[in-house]
């Protein structure tokens, strides 16, 4: 790239700023590409959790019974906890602390949540089951996380869930926790 | 900025002076100098802060300030070391230094180049300004979420929070625009004969650095903006009462957050071997296998990002996958530490301030890997996790692997960029204090990590006092020997003895076939290289 001739350079000097502008706008497409990448990961998150039950999550709408077949030579334990989350006025716990069933086998567990503040409020119970390799084998029939809870100034509800665990359930679990969050659902 | 440091330049060129010059200039060594003013001025802010923090740990219980102030602390110092001293001081590297590698006579995009450097400056201010209003008592402060912005807690704080996301979209635009620059650069500029494989470590590690942050500088934009909106907008991507999931956020963050670790780290690499090769008085040992080490490496860190919360209940198969992934870095890694002690080997050695940063470099870094190890183990993270074992690994990858790595490059290319040698004897001074101190401050960190010392709170038991104090004192001195960098650089920028166009013996490349210092405009018609 010897330049000998005045206007030669020049033309070459163009010539090469075109093509710096050609290539820095290419890599403009990169920058877009990732910035699309980010909010696309975020439902690929959403159905790769719901593929593996990577964080516990677990089904939010009820699950049909179907070809119930309970598994009676073995025995799971389901143990329950609870949290309630900052800024929701609640009391809510599980009335028992753990189940022992065959899997196959519908079993009905209640909650009670008491509102403590003096108001309407309303909540929503976010599950997630420990082990995460269980949760979608831990199926829920009818449940009070499907729907937005609301209770009355001081009232206190007892809320059943209708569950069974999936005799698919691999061998070597033998113990899940299902825990649940209850959040605040008032618009802030 | 300091606009009579550089003044003495400009002799024979046609541009506006005074503050005209620094705003309006497109000149790559302009641009550079003020990236590296930049960050040696936000290396001091950072830095003040740390000591804050170092003086309210000096003893256990609550001295100097509330918890508030301090966890607000710990998050700037770590977002202005990282983004505002660490990033700018390499690019401003790249900016002074790749054109006059690869024989270009400026950076492809010059006027792009102005505009990132001058988002820089109000970034910062956005930063460092919660604080000063707080002062004033308007807002609550900075953000107090730590550097990682975690929710729930960066959504639920105050204004700070959106200072700090604000901030980092424009410290996110700037470094994607000087990414493009650079890599069209690259690309576009080399001199005739300047083949990729020809070209210095230092533009190689630029390269890929260059690549990983425009593939991975979106995500963070895009993770603090669904921030932004979960805080103001009502959205709930990372709002588990709305279906989302705080943990996500961890994963984009960390997508990025993993990548930014070898942004930081690559142009360092690239110093390393070059300084080495100059004072060794030999050609680099293994130029092929250090430049696929680089892309391996690359590659690696945008796979691996989930070892940075293997605490956060990942399931089993993929702790594991994260476990040996992580791992396997260590082996591109372990080809770069062979080929830099294997350049030093049998070399005639001698020990000028940067060579002395960068021996003492290598050694510290390799500690910060070998921590790091450890820290990749899943089992052994579960116990180290979020305690000052991790805050003392990364200090000797990022402080002695990032900031003296940058100091050896500043010793070993001021003297070009200045037209003056700097004080020898002053700057090794300023080595061994450093080098010093910095182990004095940090091996404690180790011990207290092992004990069960958490990081990110103000107070701690009894039982840590004693190294507690001993990494105080030592942080101090280590703050206060930075202050005799800066009278270094300055007095070497004001005069000192002339340097030579070659500088240092045995260094090698196109830089040092130009005077010192190069003229304002350098390789207008480009060399050939054969």
């Amino acid at each position: 790239m010897t330049i000998n001739a005045e206007n030669g350079s020049s033309s070459l000097a163009e010539q090469r700023n075109l093509a710096n502008k050609k290539l820095g706008f290419k890599l403009v497409w990169i920058v877009v590409g990732s910035i699309v990448f980010a909010f696309a990961l975020v439902p690929l998150y959403d159905v790769l959790c719901t593929m593996t039950g990577l964080n516990g999550k677990t089904n939010s709408t009820a699950t049909e019974l179907k070809n119930a077949k309970v598994d009676n030579t073995r025995w799971v334990t389901v143990q329950f906890t609870s949290n309630v989350m900052p800024g929701l006025g609640w009391n809510f716990y599980p009335k028992q602390a753990s189940i022992k069933l065959h899997p196959g086998q519908v079993e009905t567990v209640l909650f009670e949540a008491k509102n403590i503040t003096s108001q309407v409020v309303a909540g929503q119970a976010i599950p997630s089951v420990t082990p995460g390799i269980a949760s979608g084998y831990l199926k829920k029939i009818e449940c009070f996380c499907f729907t937005r809870q609301e209770l009355k100034a001081g009232e206190t509800k007892i809320m059943p869930l209708r569950f069974f665990v999936s005799p698919d359930l691999p061998s070597d679990v033998n113990e899940m926790t299902l825990s649940y969050a209850f959040f605040s659902a008032d618009k802030r | 900025m300091s606009t009579t440091t550089v003044a003495h330049h400009d002799e024979h060129a046609d541009h506006p002076t005074g503050i005209m010059r620094w705003l309006t200039t497109t000149n790559h060594k302009d641009i550079g100098t003020m990236y590296l003013t930049f960050a040696l001025i936000m290396f001091l802010v950072g830095g003040s802060m740390i000591l804050a923090i170092r003086a309210e740990l000096f003893q256990p219980g609550l001295q100097l300030m509330n918890p508030d102030f301090f966890n607000q602390l710990i998050g700037v110092h770590a977002l202005v070391m990282i983004f505002a001293a660490l990033m700018p001081a390499a690019t401003g590297f790249a900016n002074w230094m790749i054109p006059l590698q690869i024989g270009a006579p400026d950076m492809a995009l010059p006027r792009l180049n102005n505009w990132g450097f001058w988002l820089l400056p109000p970034a910062a201010i956005l930063l460092t300004l919660p604080f000063t209003l707080a002062l004033f008592g308007i807002g609550d402060g900075a953000l107090a979420t730590g550097w990682t912005f975690y929710p729930p807690l960066s959504v639920q704080g105050g204004i700070g929070v959106d200072f700090a996301i604000f901030s980092v979209h424009l410290l996110g635009i700037s470094s994607v625009l000087g990414s493009i620059n650079v890599i069209v650069t690259i690309f576009n500029m080399r001199a005739p004969g300047m083949t990729l494989m020809k070209m210095p470590m230092f533009v190689w590690g630029w390269l890929i650095t260059a690549f990983l942050l425009i593939a991975t500088i979106p995500v963070l934009a895009g993770a603090v903006t669904m921030l932004l909106t979960d805080r103001h907008f009502g959205t709930h991507f990372f709002d588990a009462a709305g279906g989302g999931d705080p943990i996500l956020f961890q994963h984009l963050f960390w997508f990025f957050g993993h990548p930014e670790v070898y942004i930081l780290l690559l142009p360092v690499w690239g110093f390393i071997p070059q300084i080495l090769q100059t004072f060794s008085r030999k050609p680099m040992y293994g130029y092929k296998a250090q430049v696929y080490s680089f892309w391996g490496i690359g590659a690696l860190s945008v796979i691996v990002w989930a070892h940075h919360f293997f605490t956060a209940g990942l399931p089993v198969p993929a702790l594991l996958y994260f476990m040996y992934s992580t791992m396997a870095i260590s082996l591109p890694l372990a080809v770069l530490f062979f080929c830099w002690i294997k350049t030093m080997w049998k070399g005639s050695m001698s020990f000028e301030t940067p060579m002395l940063f960068t021996v003492g470099w290598v050694i510290l870094f390799g500690i910060g890997g070998l921590t790091g190890l450890v820290l990749a183990d899943v089992a052994a993270d579960a116990q180290y996790h979020n305690s000052y074992f991790i805050v003392a690994h990364f200090h000797y990858t990022l402080f002695a692997g990032g900031i003296m790595g940058i100091m050896a490059g500043v010793y070993y290319w001021l003297p070009k960029m200045t037209g003056h040698m700097y004080n020898e004897k002053l700057g090794k001074t300023h080595f061994w204090l450093t080098a010093i101190s910095f182990n004095l401050t940090f091996i404690p960190q180790f011990f207290l990590g092992l004990a069960g010392m958490p990081r990110r709170i103000p107070d701690y038991a009894l039982q840590f006092a004693e190294f507690n104090m001993i990494s105080t004192v030592s942080a101090f001195v280590l703050g206060l020997s930075q202050l005799l960098f800066v009278y270094i650089v300055i007095t070497c920028v004001r005069g000192g003895k002339k340097a030579s166009d070659q500088v240092w013996e045995g260094a090698q490349g196109l830089e040092w076939t130009l005077p010192s210092p190069p003229p304002y405009h350098s390789f207008t018609e480009q060399p050939v290289i054969k």
